[in-house]
């Protein structure tokens, strides 16, 4: 498989601070892969580092590009799109708007067809299309920032902290949704609190800790690690 | 009876013209929570750099209307280019500053311009030649002249039109999402700073058109014409909700209309001691008020953000 994102050296400041210190790490095409760790652990700041919303040392190489030489904006037309922490929705903007939104960049004709698509899988936002988002439920809110991230026809989605916040049974949903959107091919990179939900739908994961990663194996091996089970699954 | 017809007829006329202009200060509150509080000299400039093409071309044998609608177009070129970089010099270098500096910086922007006037074109009153028809018209005892049906006219197009364009197009969605999220529209492939320089450009088309028209209500231009103009509209904006664009649509024509009974009325409410010079007293009476009573405007509600 082909490496489709590489991460060399990563570090991100704030102020004086590091939050993420130097860290390496790649994901190959079509794999879905999770960054585990606890509260504070530079996960969130990666993402965002990757999304280009924080300025950052070290290199970003996404297919043959540099992404830490790009604009935000100009990532989802080359296929990245991140699904924030906290979700994002435009509050102000009904259901639809925001599908739309995801859509702002393309001008082919698989919009509609892609909107087709992102309803039969969440067909809640289909009831909901003249709603506006800021009336959603939190877990509705979730499937509304994922939706409109497939609608900009992503190559890897970057998810920040899917499950945060949400009752169990939505988080189900939630993670349901996620592996329904793994199988149709897109690339995956996870950050999550929950490792256990994490370690088992992806096949390999990175463990963070205080800015840098301290474990990188394939989730099984992760899993069974009794340094994993002592601090993030609770035995 | 007659008064009070008369006075909403004048009232409208003006309210429709703040409106224009509370549309420019709303949008731009909207998407950077600033008080471009050099959007009055806009429409000063606007108004006197027509008045220029319009002096020009007034003996050149074109009909009257086609002279102002040349002068129109050439004030709207003259301010959308100077909101284009007005934005680009004087406040993108503070985007990340406190809100303070571009505050202050507005207010400097604003004194900056008003002294280019000046130079431009003296400190004498300038008279708007009237190319406009003018004919009167009287209904149920109040008169109005026809320039007063063409400004409520076009600044009822021209504002349903950016209704149209911000509600509706695919470029308005992503101003509305700029405006909520700026960081989470880029994500979306929005580059934020265009669309900062597109609202500052269509604010300033509606100040230049705004310029025309009050210019030809009134039949004179000057180089400190934006300041009251300006603080206004600033109020009919907040009166509306600032932020919201029907709001300030809202709060210009309620604005004007306030103005205007107040003017007629007042002479008799106090017996003559004060007169109808005192009209410019409402406007910042209503806004004291709705600072007090509604600091989120009559139409200035949030939508509340569920977890």
């Amino acid at each position: 498989m082909a490496v489709l994102l590489d991460v060399l050296n990563l570090e991100v400041r704030y102020g004086g601070i590091a939050a993420v210190k130097g860290i390496s790490f790649a994901v190959e095409e079509g794999e879905m892969v999770c960054l585990i760790g606890a509260n504070g652990a530079g996960k969130t700041t990666t993402l965002k580092a990757l999304a280009r919303m924080l300025p950052s040392a070290g290199e970003l190489r996404y297919r043959n590009e540099r992404l830490d030489r790009m604009a935000s904006h100009a990532l989802i037309s080359r296929g990245l799109a991140l699904v924030p922490e906290g979700r994002g929705v435009f509050a102000r903007l009904t259901v639809a708007e925001n599908l739309a939104m995801g859509a702002y960049h393309r001008n082919d004709g698989g919009v509609v067809a892609d909107l087709e698509r992102v309803h039969e899988l969440l067909p809640r936002l289909r009831e909901r299309r003249n709603q506006l988002a800021g009336t959603l439920s939190g877990g509705e809110q979730q499937m509304l920032a994922i939706g409109r991230a497939l609608m900009g026809r992503p190559q890897l989605l970057l998810l920040d902290e899917p499950s945060m916040g949400l009752a169990p049974l939505m988080v189900q949903k939630v993670f349901e949704v996620i592996r329904a959107v793994a199988a149709q091919g897109v690339t995956i990179l996870l950050v999550e609190q929950n490792a256990r939900l994490a370690l088992e739908v992806c096949s390999r994961g990175y463990v963070m800790e205080s800015g840098c990663i301290t474990l990188a194996d394939s989730a099984a091996v992760l899993t069974a690690d009794p340094r994993v089970r002592a601090a993030y699954l609770g035995e | 009876m007659d008064i009070f017809l008369q006075q909403i007829i004048n009232g409208l006329t003006l309210g429709s013209i703040y409106a224009l202009v509370a549309l420019g200060y709303t949008m731009v509150y909207g998407i950077l929570g600033l008080i471009n509080f050099a959007h009055g000299e806009v429409v000063m400039i606007g108004a006197l750099s027509s008045l220029t093409v319009i002096r020009l071309l007034a003996d050149s044998g074109l009909p009257g209307p086609v002279v102002v609608l040349i002068g129109l177009l050439a004030a709207a070129l003259v301010c959308m280019a100077l909101g284009f970089t007005i934005e680009r010099v004087a406040y993108r270098p503070l985007r990340n500053a406190p809100r303070l500096a571009p505050l202050i910086t507005a207010i400097g922007v604003s004194i900056v311009l008003q002294q280019l006037a000046m130079l431009t074109w003296g400190r004498s009153y300038h008279s708007v030649p009237a190319l406009l028809p003018a004919a009167t018209h009287e209904v149920l005892g109040a008169t109005f002249t026809e320039v007063q049906v063409i400004i409520v006219a076009v600044a009822a197009l021209t504002m349903a039109g950016l209704m149209l364009l911000v509600n509706r197009t695919r470029l308005g969605r992503a101003m509305r999402a700029t405006a909520e999220n700026p960081a989470i529209a880029g994500l979306m492939g929005v580059d934020a700073n265009r669309i900062i320089s597109l609202t500052f450009v269509i604010g300033s088309a509606l100040a230049a058109l705004a310029g025309v028209l009050v210019a030809a209500n009134y039949g004179i231009a000057h180089y400190h014409m934006g300041f009251i103009l300006g603080l206004k509209a600033f109020t009919a904006a907040v009166l509306g909700g600032i932020g919201n664009l029907a709001g300030a649509v809202v709060g210009g024509v309620l604005l004007g209309v306030i103005e205007a009974l107040g003017a007629g009325y007042i002479g008799d409410l106090t017996g003559g001691v004060l007169g109808s010079h005192y009209q410019d007293v409402f406007a910042f009476f209503v806004l004291i008020v709705v600072l007090i009573f509604r600091p989120s405007g009559l139409m200035g509600e949030k939508v509340s953000e569920r977890a």
